[in-house]
């Protein structure tokens, strides 16, 4: 429900969201990004699982937060977009893994 | 980044950008840390990178901009892009996260220049996916060139939602409706205001050429509206509300199909650096936020600077003319400038300040939000959005007894979400000031603490 | 009369004890501070702990026994309110970093179980026995003290539970009602506060550090002593650590809380970037996994501490019918404090151990 509106914008920067690629203008923020694409919401809360689209866009709302090349609740908004990122939504609280060793 | 500075400054919008420009050109050893790609702040936001598309449509305030951020460009002091300030304190010691990295800075001047943001409008199934604020839809065309197609509403008040509309219009945006939610009765009310605001004409010239605009393309336009929600299940399908006829009757039970609802009652100042810093806060009943009590020059306390938006909303001219005038005070308090020019300049820059405050009582006055829609009517409606929390949660929790916000928030996690409270804090005082009869000012407001922008433990321990 | 008892201060230990003396069928007021009054209660790290307390005295060590014994049953009885408390008591952790650690812990934990006639259960557990219990532990932590007698508790809830249990019990709180001075008249005391005056026949001060001064005016000399401890806070994670540990747990939002530290700084609960960056250097070391995690606060707290660091329970001798409580560790003593504390409040038969806590011990 959001588009380009300069047709000179090429789309030239591929991400991957939630595990399928597209093409994106380079310079514009990952939630701008989510928008274009058509998510239906880019979070699902901790708290009630409820969904989530960006809010502000400005960074100050959180409720952008999004997994971004593995790093989890981070501001979509405040993030431009680079070749080659993994996109994903934010399912609930971050989930940590540990880098185990042979005790 | 050196571990410190004569003269640090946070935020590179136009308080920023000309505090820095005046303050360098007097000889000031200046360093300027700001969140965003590019300079400009909120409204010249990637003014430098913009496309003629983006011009043309933004018009010609968003170019002259370009004019400053030039300037600023070649200003001759450090600047630091996608750099975060973190931690803010009474000593102006300044925590910057910079590509993952923490720097510690100490400044012996520092200026907060960090701006403003939306006011939260806590309407009925404001959390839904597709209700985002109408600053929102300008960034996105500012920051990333795009622009909602679909059924678009604009809700709300203030003079930013009016130009958003002129500026989609320009842009091709259909826009469905635009409601406007300022009471019955604002504009006469607040006339007496006007007189003092003769000086700032232009803007009631400008404010009347956007209606003339909106008006000329014919968009359905909704006065005095009343129970705007939002209403939905996975995301907004329908915006409902009640509204008066020209002739002043009121229609209920309007509604309307919508796949993208931009809100807005106003900006207010983000006082968040300011607090840290521990400068002073008061309530601000005319502006409905909390202001940072400064003086002219932007001046919290010896060396503690707060000006722009940041300390109370003035726009842009106001805040290019406020952030030179503290560049100037900074250089004059560093004996750099002699006291003649000091004279004669800071009264020049004071004088075009207060002329261009002079309309800010009216606009203040007429945008007002109504009472309705800065505490919500329904029990169910979202007031703290990170963590859920409904307006009958905090309810329960003053009839306990809280003694405020603070204590409030510790009952309920209003506030305790990644955002800190920045949406919700001036909606949880105002709950709380209602419900136990006290006053803004005695109510008070969310702590803040550090950190001030996302941090990791990992980023914070090997400093 | 208007009351039989004026509980001054509603913080933890204030409405512990308010609770407690509704339950013995007192008439009670709790007046409490302001929105922004110092609070311990706001600030802590909700253990309920055992481990450590009282190993050099032996008085406390017990009380922290009675008082970790009772709290299952306060527990039980904070359901009624339906607030969530999220206490847990499944033991918890306390982590050496090298060996000197390690045997001054073993020495510790051993006179602890002395003090408490082996009442207190402990063991001392190496790397890889800790590691089958907490996976997610990092090779610098050379072993740990676990003590299946620790839990925790979410401590900001039990504030909210105990304050909606007293008024159920038809205690009278108010807050924003700074005292401001007490007066004894004719066999009862008259307490001037910000929302008016009001009488009881005792007085029980629960100020936290206000208590020196309010203790002044009625001839009581408390000794109590600030100490900050900066506490960092993240975004929520998914479930990962089972127990609580001295300086990291995981609550039951998913947030980690971490701490903290000990410093003299007198009345400023502010935080300073040196002192997180060395808490989240030690939480980091010991768990490499939280390096990523994103913080969402960090706070100051002041601890109430006394000379000796164990609690204060003393009745006034010029002015009887005036107690003072004051301690740290209020989350952990909650459970006594509205149980055998308030015997010896009333006068009823008590538990002798309470009468070691006089001030009387800082004579000698
Ligand atoms: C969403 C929005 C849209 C607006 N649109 C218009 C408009 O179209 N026309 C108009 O006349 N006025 C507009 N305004 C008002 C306008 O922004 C202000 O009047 C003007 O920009 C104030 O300038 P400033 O320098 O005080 O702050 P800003 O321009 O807001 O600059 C503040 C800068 O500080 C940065 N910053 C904030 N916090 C931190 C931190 N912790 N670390 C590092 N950097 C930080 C910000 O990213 C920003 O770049 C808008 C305001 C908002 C909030
Ligand atoms: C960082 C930190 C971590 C901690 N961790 C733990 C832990 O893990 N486990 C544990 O058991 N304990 C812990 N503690 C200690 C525990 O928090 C305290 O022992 C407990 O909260 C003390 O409660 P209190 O009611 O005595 O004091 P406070 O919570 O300080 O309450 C005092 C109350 O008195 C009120 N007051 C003050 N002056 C007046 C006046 N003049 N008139 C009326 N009211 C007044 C205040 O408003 C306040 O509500 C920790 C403390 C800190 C600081
Ligand atoms: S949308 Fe508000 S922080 Fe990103």
């Amino acid at each position: 429900m959001f588009k380009v509106l300069d047709d000179n914008h090429e789309f030239d920067t591929q991400i991957s969201f939630d595990g399928k690629d597209h093409l994106v203008p380079s310079n514009i923020t990952v939630a701008a990004a989510a928008l274009l694409i058509g998510v239906k919401s880019i979070r699902e809360t901790p708290v009630t699982g409820a969904k989530r689209m960006p809010l502000c866009m400005m960074g100050v709302c959180y409720e952008c937060l999004m997994k971004i090349d593995g790093v989890g609740n981070q501001r979509s908004c405040q993030t431009l977009v680079r070749q080659g990122m993994v996109i994903e939504r934010q399912i609930g609280a971050t989930e940590v893994e540990a880098e185990y060793y042979e005790a | 980044m050196k571990p410190s500075y004569e003269l640090l400054i946070i935020g590179a919008g136009p308080a920023g950008m000309s505090a820095a420009c005046e303050a360098a050109r007097n000889g000031v050893a200046v360093c300027v840390i700001d969140d965003q790609p590019e300079p400009g702040g909120q409204i010249y936001r990637n003014a430098s990178r913009a496309t003629d598309k983006q011009n043309q449509v933004l018009g010609k305030d968003y170019q002259q901009g370009k004019n400053l951020v030039d300037d600023f460009k070649s200003y001759g002091g450090e600047y630091y892009a996608n750099a975060s300030v973190w931690h803010v304190d009474a000593n102006n010691q300044v925590g910057v996260i910079k590509a993952g990295k923490n720097y510690f800075i100490s400044a012996k001047n520092l200026v907060i220049a960090s701006g403003a943001q939306e006011r939260a409008m806590p309407i009925p199934g404001w959390q839904l996916p597709g209700v985002m604020y109408a600053g929102a839809g300008q960034i996105l065309f500012k920051g990333s060139g795009i622009v909602p197609t679909g059924e678009l509403v604009l809700a709300g008040t203030g003079p930013l939602l009016l130009l958003l509309a002129s500026q989609y219009l320009h842009a091709g945006v259909k826009i469905k409706a635009i409601l406007d939610t300022t009471p019955k009765g604002r504009i006469v009310k607040s006339l007496d205001k006007l007189f003092s605001g003769v000086q700032g004409y232009e803007y009631l010239i400008k404010g009347a050429s956007l209606l003339r605009h909106i008006k000329a393309a014919k968009v359905p336009y909704y006065k005095h509206v009343e129970g705007l929600c939002a209403v939905g299940v996975e995301r907004v399908e329908k915006v409902s509300f009640a509204s008066a006829t020209k002739a002043g009757r009121k229609v209920a039970n309007i509604s309307l199909d919508v796949d993208t609802l931009l809100l807005h009652q106003g900006i207010i100042p983000n006082t968040r650096l300011a607090r840290a810093a521990q400068c002073e806060t008061t309530w601000d009943a005319q502006q409905s936020c909390w202001i940072v009590a400064t003086n002219e020059y932007g001046l919290c306390r010896q060396n503690t600077y707060v000006v722009g938006d940041a300390a109370r909303v003035m726009g842009a001219v106001a805040s290019r003319i406020q952030g030179r005038l503290c560049g100037l005070h900074v250089a004059q308090s560093l004996t750099k400038v002699d006291s003649h020019s000091w004279q004669v300049w800071h009264k020049d820059l004071l004088k075009k300040l207060r002329k261009e405050n002079a309309i800010r009582p009216f606009l203040d006055a007429v945008y007002q939000p109504a009472d309705a829609y800065l505490i919500p009517q329904q029990d169910d409606v979202i007031v703290c959005r990170c963590e859920e929390v409904t307006l009958s949660d905090i309810q329960d929790a003053v009839r306990l007894g809280c003694q405020g916000p603070n204590q409030v928030k510790s009952y309920t996690r209003c506030g305790m979400g990644p955002c800190q409270g920045t949406q919700c804090s001036n909606t949880l005082s105002h709950i709380v000031a209602k419900q136990s009869n006290m006053p803004m000012a005695q109510v008070g407001e969310l702590r803040v603490r550090s950190p001030l922008s996302p941090i990791t433990l990992g980023q914070i321990a090997d400093l | 009369m208007q009351y039989d008892v004026i509980v001054i201060g509603g913080g933890m230990v204030g409405a512990a004890t308010a609770y407690g003396l509704a339950k013995q069928g007192q008439k009670v007021l709790v007046l409490d501070g302001e929105d922004l009054t110092l609070s311990a209660s706001k600030a802590n790290f909700g253990l309920v702990w055992v481990q450590g307390k009282g190993w050099d005295h032996a008085p406390y060590a017990q009380w922290c026994q009675i008082a970790t014994n009772l709290w299952p049953e306060l527990s039980d009885e904070l359901k009624a309110t339906q607030v969530d408390i999220s206490y847990q008591r499944r033991g918890g952790f306390d982590f050496c970093i090298n060996e000197q650690e390690w045997q001054e812990r073993e020495s510790m934990m051993s006179a602890l179980w002395k003090n408490t006639d082996g009442m207190f259960e402990y063991e001392m557990l190496n790397h890889s026995k800790l590691k089958k219990m907490i996976p997610e532990i990092s090779k610098s932590v050379i072993g740990a003290s676990f003590s299946p007698q620790d839990g925790h508790v979410d401590p900001l809830a039990l504030l909210q539970a105990l304050c909606k249990a007293m008024q159920n019990l038809g205690v009278t709180y108010m807050g924003n009602c700074l005292v401001e001075a007490i007066t004894p008249t004719h066999g009862e005391y008259v307490v001037k506060g910000a929302k008016g005056v009001f009488t009881a026949g005792k007085i029980v001060l629960c100020a936290g550090l206000a208590n020196g001064q309010l203790g002044e005016q009625l001839g009581m000399n408390i000794p109590v002593v600030a100490e900050r401890g900066q506490v960092l806070i993240t975004e929520r994670l998914k479930p990962f650590l089972k127990w609580p540990t001295l300086n990291v747990r995981q609550t039951a939002q998913g947030t980690v809380q971490i701490g903290d530290s000990h410093e003299d700084v007198g009345l400023n609960d502010g935080t300073t970037p040196e002192v997180l960056k060395q808490i989240a250097q030690r939480a980091v070391l010991m768990f490499p996994l939280l390096s990523s995690v994103h913080l969402v606060r960090a706070w100051g707290g002041l601890r109430i501490l006394t000379p000796d660091g164990n609690p204060i329970y003393q009745q006034s001798t010029s002015n009887p019918g005036v107690f003072s409580v004051t301690c740290h560790s209020g989350v952990t003593l909650a459970a006594a404090h509205a149980g055998p504390l308030c015997d010896w409040i009333l006068g009823d038969s008590y538990l002798p151990v309470i009468e070691q806590f006089s001030m009387d011990r800082f004579d000698v």
